[in-house]
């Protein structure tokens, strides 16, 4: 990108890709922001940070992905401000990110929705945590009131209120739909019930642990999520990750991909009526978490990575065991697949429902899995390869019909070219050390680590404090993007079909919450 | 339907001749029939994720697959907690869950235990104590027993089910659990 109205300062940013920091101004900060859209970049996040303590000003944040890099819009709200330019009006994504950053710092964008998105009641409207003079430990009494749902009015029409709590083994959250009969006229998320304050929790914790805590933001994603975190610190701290230890975090992150793609696809048959879905897939998917026992002493892989490298480094005994089971998973797979394509009570369910369509999905920034099965052609591991993908060179899996059917479809791609790369990862593993030592970190420095995990991509900005230890740092998952996509998705379609759609997409909610 | 008969032929049955039977599964089939001797085919069970990452929602998913095959134990995760005798609770509890999980297990019927699941459920884990969580699920409910691990085994699960039936009416104290053995 060459343009001239992101002279101001123009930093490079420590991150795995290519990044870039500018410093704006109020005006800029919107004038960059729509620059940079109409360049085909998309808002990837928004942050916040009280630097009163050593500046006396609050700075916010913007992450932008472009198809080659990550440009982030930093501007520091002069003269005890605490309002900025909304990018709403760009980025439909920047409401609900603008509420909730609100809620935790008390900054507001000038335009937009003003009602709170993370906050229910839990705290006090006039205490905003993240501001360094709210004690790391403090709570609150529960001072709920009832939320201003969007009201949908017409002949026959009724709410049903689903949630936090699902009939099932699922992540809490609220759906409120507005039906007449069995049809779907408008659903409206509430999400937040998983924020758990990690964002705060991260605040003066020791660079060194934090990955830990990374790795705990969404539980199926912990690979990527601790991965951006080392990426981010070895980015600050200049430590080159040996070739080695890169190819051994991108095996773990693609059999993270595997295994969660065979757990969505055995869920997704469950609930078109192929019970014989799920038990074939969650086998297939116990074999291969068991592997991981074997192999890297976990079933998930909550603790694999740290800064500088993995735990434990893969004999010989195991790349062969995995090999087998590469050859094992592409048979059953490929099997399996032909099995849902040529049932025709299960492609009757999956085939247009929950439809997003292409221009829907460009218009509202999709990415990720969802983005790829309506057309959206991004995949940070092709168009920001970091070590190894610069080598490993995943194919690009693109659907464009949207419905549960594409994305059942892109997960059947995708489990076949990440067990591709592991045949290749495994077979060409280099030589070398699988952990290197960290150097403190100086203090003051902000790094990035993007990562694109099976959902999509997850971002880690982070901010190094003195005394090497964690000034700030800022979780994105890709969930954040795409959860107001199934608002989208669901209209038309009928009640018994949202756990369907909903599974198709599969989104955090701990991810998002946090 | 043919080529779906040949796969559950070639699958055959995974619960029974667990595929690495000396080193792990071996307690788990002892397990299996020591749940069903002492539960009969009755006990229900509900799930809350009071603010778990969702790692011990993972492995709870693990349960119900054809090697740890939980229902055919007798044991079943139920959509109400009315029709529940054990509340499964995970995660450190969120601010923003506390009335959610306390209205729960109001919901169900006496007699009832809770089993705090994770480490986040029973000593807070990584997450501590703050403007937006609770901490451990014994601060908010009664908790009867607990399974540690983050995120436990599947087979760790099947223990901490086990280990409840011991608390014939439910107890003031929580006691722990070994993760893993």
């Amino acid at each position: 990108m060459t343009d001239d109205s992101l002279k101001p300062e123009d930093l490079r940013l420590p991150a795995n890709v290519t990044a870039r920091r500018v410093v704006v101004d109020a005006a800029q900060w919107r004038a960059c922001a729509q620059r940079l859209h109409d360049q085909g970049a998309g808002l990837l996040t928004l942050w916040g940070t009280d630097d009163r303590d050593r500046d006396g000003v609050f700075r916010v944040f913007a992450a932008l992905l472009l198809p080659d890099q990550v440009v982030v819009l930093e501007h520091a709200l002069a003269g005890g401000h605490t309002v900025y330019p909304a990018l709403g009006h760009l980025f439909p994504v920047a409401d609900r990110l603008q509420r909730a950053l609100y809620d935790l710092l008390g900054l507001r964008a000038d335009a937009g929705d003003g009602r709170p998105w993370l906050r229910h009641g839990g705290w006090p409207e006039n205490i905003f945590p993240l501001r360094r003079d709210v004690g790391a430990t403090q709570s609150y009494a529960i001072h709920a009131k009832p939320y201003p749902f969007v009201p949908v009015s017409g002949d026959g029409v009724h709410e049903i209120a689903v949630g936090p709590v699902h009939a099932g083994t699922i992540e809490p959250g609220h759906f409120r739909f507005s039906v007449v009969g069995e049809k779907v006229l408008r659903l409206e998320e509430r999400l937040g019930y998983a924020h758990k304050g990690i964002a705060k929790r991260f605040d003066r914790l020791p660079l060194q642990e934090g990955h830990r805590l990374a790795a705990r933001l969404c539980g199926d994603s912990t690979v990527a999520f601790s991965w951006a975190y080392c990426a981010a610190l070895e980015a600050i701290t200049e430590t080159e990750l040996p070739r080695r230890a890169a190819a051994l975090r991108a095996l773990a992150l693609e059999r993270e991909r595997i295994a969660n793609h065979l757990g969505d696809l055995g869920g997704l048959g469950n609930d078109a009526g192929l019970a014989f879905g799920l038990v074939q897939f969650s086998s297939l998917k116990e074999q291969l978490v068991r592997l991981n026992q074997d192999a890297f002493g976990q079933r998930y892989l909550f603790d694999y990575l740290l800064p500088g490298g993995v735990v434990i480094d893969l004999g010989a005994r195991m790349i062969r065991s995995m090999l087998d089971e590469v050859a094992m998973l592409e048979q059953a797979v490929s099997s399996l697949r032909a099995i849902f394509d040529d049932h025709a009570g299960v492609q009757d369910r999956f085939r247009d429902a929950g439809r997003l369509s292409p221009e829907l999905a460009r218009a509202h920034g999709a990415i990720g899995l969802v983005g790829r099965a309506s057309g959206i052609a991004r995949d940070a591991r092709i168009d920001l390869p970091w070590p190894p993908y610069d080598v490993l060179q995943p194919r690009r899996v693109l659907r464009s019909e949207g419905d549960v059917a594409a994305r059942v479809q892109v997960r059947f791609d995708e489990i076949m070219d990440s067990l591709r790369l592991c045949q290749s990862l495994l077979q060409t593993l280099p030589e070398g050390p699988g952990l290197v030592p960290v150097p403190a970190a100086p203090p003051g420095r902000l790094g990035l680590g993007l990562i694109e995990g099976w959902r999509g991509p997850v971002l880690i900005a982070l901010e190094t404090a003195p005394d090497n230890r964690v000034r700030h740092c800022h979780a994105h998952d890709s969930s954040w993007q795409n959860w107001p996509l199934i608002e989208h998705a669901m209209i038309g379609n009928i009640v018994p079909d949202f756990p369907l759609i909903n599974k198709s997409f599969n989104l955090a909610y701990s991810g998002h919450d946090g | 339907m043919f080529s779906i008969l040949a796969r559950i032929r070639r699958t055959g049955i995974l619960s029974e001749p667990l595929p690495t039977p000396e080193a792990r599964d071996a307690p788990l089939e002892k397990l299996q029939r020591d749940l069903q001797s002492v539960f009969g085919r009755a006990l229900r069970i509900r799930h809350v994720d009071a603010g778990s990452c969702n790692g011990c929602e993972l492995e709870i998913h693990a349960l119900s697959n054809p090697y740890y095959n939980l229902e055919g134990s007798g044991i079943a995760f139920v959509a109400s907690p009315r029709h529940a005798d054990v509340l499964l609770v995970t995660g450190p509890v969120s601010v923003n869950m506390e009335e959610a999980l306390k209205r729960t297990y109001e919901a169900m019927p006496d007699p009832k235990w809770v089993l705090a699941v994770g480490d986040c459920s029973t000593c807070t884990g990584v997450f501590g104590v703050n403007y937006a969580t609770r901490g451990r699920v014994a601060d908010v409910i009664p908790v009867d027993a607990v399974v540690n691990g983050c995120p436990p085994t599947p087979l760790a699960l099947l223990r901490g089910l086990l280990q409840i039936t011991g608390h014939a009416p439910p107890k003031a104290s929580p006691s722990a659990v070994p993760a893993d053995s």
